[in-house]
């Protein structure tokens, strides 16, 4: 790929990057930070190309431990956060509380977040 | 191997990359947030098997091994931890990215032909050994493996700039010859720059580098992506280095900080100021009982949760004194301080895993008028959120962090383990007024004393 495509996906991606957490509220901080620390993780892809190349046995040696640490970043960073999202189920009542008042809207709210308990509690 | 057509494996990032975004996009809120993970974690094993299946690729056995390995050391630690350790986890995770890009960075050098792309290395060099060293600091530092206060040292302005002066230098010649010997020099002075970046940061601040590091590891992946020739890499590196940068402003604001002065602020040399002094000044302290009375006769309590309580594992007595409380017609308030715990919005998680009705729990900017009618705010394990040094001592630590106006309720409890200075090293000259009464103990035993003798009232 070109220079320029290049540079262009890097800045749209700043400005995605920046317009998706602009509005996130103090709560959310810590789980945000740790989600988006799993997902530097993925340098895993750069770290098995290296390693599926490497003629060298040191070279061998060095990308297999970048991919031991890349995969703990992208291993442990979600599943941490998934931990972390898991204490904020109880939150989850909250939405359900005025649904009765709405009516017809209301059994679906509560029915879908019965689905995403089972998925928590798996 | 089946490979799969350039085209398809392109397809499929791009699909990894919505993912990525998509997950960020559901952190944006509780309701959302855990599924938007794990969409990010499956985006994330889309792009794993597509590198088997796109690349020609030896050593897959030896590599699929070092995958179980970091799985199988990652998962248990990340499933085991304590909700209270959080923060230094988090912190290791990053380190061990920026460590991943560095090494992908350093063993691509002797590829890397033209000298942009040698440009894309050394940075991706620079900020992976910055982060990785620079994590391993904070680790240490929450991990109370070594001191939480800030760590300045004559000359550390002078060591810090011939650090980088010699970074610099090194990242020149690399780019212009490509020496792999300079690169590990390179690499070496990246750490120490970011052993040095993270030294002087103290206190309370720790989890506000954190961020800063998380994305520096983002920046330092998405070069890494230039380096490979690889979309996914440089999307999913440069969405951390901004959201991370955003996250970062967005976490020093709340703390009524600048990044610079967080990163810079100790070199002025007078934050440290006071924090070794412990004075013997006489305080009030009680016993459970008369806590109990003062609180079963009140009509309006307001809970100041912090890091003791989290520590204590005593959210749950905390739930339910709470609830004691309010059978007794007393109205009970929690107010939350954006960083109260060790890392912003902590606090909640903890709560929340205690399940705290939701209405309960109050931002600072709400409760904060609501001190002065309030008739006793009980601080368990909170410290520095309270101290109203970070209002009236200027070159405090704290100084200008927007707090919690607990000096304000007509009496102040205080649970605390000892008269220890907090996670920022200085005395809360609170805990010495005339309004301010102190039960000593562990928050948990001493919140369930509480508990006892309220219900005995």
């Amino acid at each position: 790929m070109d220079g320029i495509s290049l540079l262009t996906i890097t800045v749209l991606a700043v400005f995605v990057g920046f317009e998706v957490v602009s509005k996130v509220s103090s709560t959310l901080h810590t789980p945000l930070m740790s989600g988006a620390n799993a997902i530097h993780g993925i340098i895993l892809v750069g770290a098995i190309i290296v390693a599926g190349q490497a003629t060298h046995p040191w070279v061998l040696a060095v990308a297999l431990l970048a991919v031991v640490l890349a995969t703990a970043n992208l291993v442990g960073g979600f599943v941490v956060t998934d931990r972390m999202l898991e204490m904020f189920r109880g939150r989850k009542e909250k939405p359900a509380k005025p649904a009765p008042k709405v009516g017809a809207p209301g059994p679906g709210v509560p029915q879908r977040e019965t689905k995403e308990n089972t998925e928590a509690t798996r | 191997m089946i490979l799969l057509d350039p085209n398809v494996t392109a397809l499929l990032y791009l699909a990894a990359a919505v993912f990525f975004i998509l997950a960020l996009k559901g952190l944006n809120s509780p309701r959302t947030a855990r599924r938007g993970n794990l969409i990010g974690a499956f985006g994330a094993l889309v792009a794993v098997v597509t590198v088997f299946f796109s690349t020609r690729l030896d050593n897959v056995p030896l590599i699929l091994g070092a995958i179980a390995v970091g799985s199988g050391v990652a998962a248990p630690v990340a499933r085991r931890v304590k909700m209270t350790q959080m923060p230094q986890l988090v912190a290791l995770f990053n380190g061990v990215g920026g460590g991943a890009a560095a090494l992908v960075a350093l063993l691509e050098l002797p590829h890397a032909e033209d000298a942009w792309v040698r440009v894309a290395v050394v940075f991706t060099l620079l900020v992976g050994a910055v982060s990785f060293a620079g994590s391993a600091v904070t680790f240490a530092k929450l991990q109370e493996l070594m001191t939480t206060r800030p760590v300045v040292f004559p000359g550390l302005p002078v060591l810090m700039g011939a650090v980088l002066l010699a970074a610099v230098g090194a990242a020149a010649a690399v780019v212009m010859g490509g020496s792999l010997v300079l690169a590990l020099l390179l690499l070496l002075l990246g750490l120490v720059a970011g052993v040095l970046l993270v030294l002087p940061v103290g206190g309370a601040d720790v989890p506000i580098v954190i961020s800063l590091l998380n994305a520096f590891t983002g920046l330092a992946v998405a070069a890494s992506g230039l380096v490979l020739g690889n979309v996914l890499l440089v999307v999913a590196g440069t969405l951390v280095g901004a959201s991370g940068t955003i996250l970062t402003r967005a976490m020093a604001a709340a703390m009524g900080r600048s990044v610079a002065g967080i990163l810079f602020g100790a070199f002025r040399g007078s934050s440290t100021a006071g924090s070794t002094v412990m004075s013997d000044r006489p305080v009030r302290s009680s016993s459970p009982e008369d806590v109990a009375v003062l609180l079963g006769y009140a009509q309006h309590v307001i809970i100041v949760p912090g890091y003791g309580l989290a520590v204590a594992q005593g959210q749950h007595t905390a739930a339910e004194l709470a609830q004691a409380l309010e059978s007794r017609g007393i109205r009970v308030d929690f107010a939350i301080h954006p960083v109260a715990g060790r890392m912003p919005g902590h606090m909640n998680v903890l709560l929340a895993e205690a399940n705290v009705p939701y209405e309960s729990l109050k931002e600072m900017g709400e409760i904060n008028s609501e001190f002065r009618t309030a008739d006793v705010a009980l601080v368990v394990g909170a410290n520095d959120v309270v101290n109203p040094a970070a209002k009236t001592t200027a070159g405090s630590p704290i100084y200008g962090m927007p707090i919690l106006e607990v000096a304000d309720a007509r009496q102040v409890v205080f649970l605390k383990r000892s008269m220890r200075p907090g996670f920022a090293g200085i005395e809360n000259d609170l805990m010495f007024e005339p309004q301010t009464t102190l039960l000593f103990g562990d928050a948990k035993e001493s919140l369930t004393k509480v508990l006892g003798a309220v219900k005995a009232l």
